[in-house]
């Protein structure tokens, strides 16, 4: 039992600081699952994110669901999600009930206009420690930067991306695997 | 069909069917709230993107609680939430399973060989729109510059950049 509630707390803590969606849960749970607890590895971190994008729903959802399965099955898939739901359900209660009255609050909303340009620097910073997750190899920079300006400058949707990373990827081990038997 | 079931298949829907994730799901939220049910006004609506921006958590869990709670009070607020992590829940673990099971497998290493370094990539591109819309002016500028110099020297927890650059936002923004 002690191990769902060390979940549940550490995914607590998760939803209760992603601010901004979607990869703002990166940087947090990095530290959380991959630094602190050990629990799983950069790269697998990098699998998992994958995943998450590429299936319906939302990207802190599913990567929470796919982690607590991951570490300890079905219940720990619940007690994850649980974690990062429940925080997000509680406030959006309070800010629900008073809204209007906190809206014109001037210091929350310079606390949030301080929150986000520090949400890019951490999300960056977790893109670079991902990075150093990675073999220096020519085919992994010409992926990292092919699937960059796919959506950065040609604005092609992530899933598609995705696919194709996964091709390249597919082709590139059977290439490789031909080689070794030609030599 | 009761009122609360109503809700928990309409964020079921919306749980199944927007992909990307964040801000890509909006659309879909508003046309089925907004438009086909009608629970919600077009300026309530708008209201939920400022509450989702004051509320940690992800915005399909913000939009569905606080439709839900509007709508049919802390019940309502249950139902829209578990109906859009619903799909999420059986895809996810489905997948989990599969891809745990085939890890060694060439194929799924080849899937996962490619896909690694695209998702920096992407990572990368988010850094991009995210700096565009959050380094608006040299207040901005300055906080998003001293959260990296830290980030780079210490082993600063998340939490503690979250906070302490929001009490920065407090004093700058005053002045």
């Amino acid at each position: 039992m002690q191990k769902y509630l060390q979940l549940f707390w550490i995914f607590f803590r998760v939803g209760a600081f992603t601010f901004g969606g979607g990869y703002a849960m990166v940087p947090i749970i990095q530290k959380e699952i991959v630094d602190n607890a050990g629990f799983i590895e950069n790269e697998e971190f990098l699998d998992i994110i994958a995943v998450a994008q590429s299936l319906p729903g939302a990207i802190a959802v599913n990567t929470t669901i796919f982690v607590g399965y991951k570490l300890f099955g079905i219940l720990g898939a619940i007690f994850a999600l649980l974690g990062t739901v429940l925080p997000s359900f509680l406030v959006i209660l309070v800010l629900a009930l008073f809204y209007n009255r906190i809206k014109d609050i001037q210091a929350i909303q310079r606390f949030f206009q301080g929150v986000r340009p520090a949400i890019v620097a951490l999300i960056f910073m977790s893109a670079v420690k991902l990075g150093k997750a990675i073999d220096r190899k020519t085919f992994n920079y010409i992926i990292m930067a092919g699937a960059f300006m796919a959506i950065a400058i040609f604005k092609i949707h992530p899933i598609l991306t995705i696919i194709g990373c996964a091709i390249a990827g597919l082709v590139h081990v059977k290439g490789d695997k031909q080689n070794d038997r030609a030599v | 069909m009761t009122e609360l079931f109503k809700l928990f298949i309409t964020f079921l829907k919306i749980g199944s069917f927007s992909f990307g994730g964040g801000y890509a799901m909006l659309p879909l939220i508003e046309e089925e709230i907004v438009y086909i049910n009608q629970w919600l006004t077009q300026s309530e609506f708008i209201d939920i993107i400022a509450i989702s921006q004051m509320s940690p958590g992800p915005i399909a869990i913000n939009s569905a609680t606080f439709v839900g709670f509007k709508y049919l009070g802390v019940g309502g607020a249950i139902a829209a939430t578990v109906g859009v992590c619903f799909t999420s829940f059986f895809l996810v673990t489905g997948l989990a399973r599969v891809i745990i099971k085939y890890y060694d497998s060439l194929i799924v290493k080849g899937i996962f060989s490619g896909i690694r370094p695209g998702v920096i990539g992407l990572i990368g591109a988010a850094c991009v729109s995210l700096f565009k819309a959050s380094i608006v002016d040299i207040k901005s500028l300055i906080i998003g510059l001293t959260v990296l110099v830290i980030l780079s020297k210490t082993k600063i927890h998340p939490i503690a950049v979250i906070l302490s650059s929001g009490v920065m936002g407090i004093l700058l923004y005053s002045i």
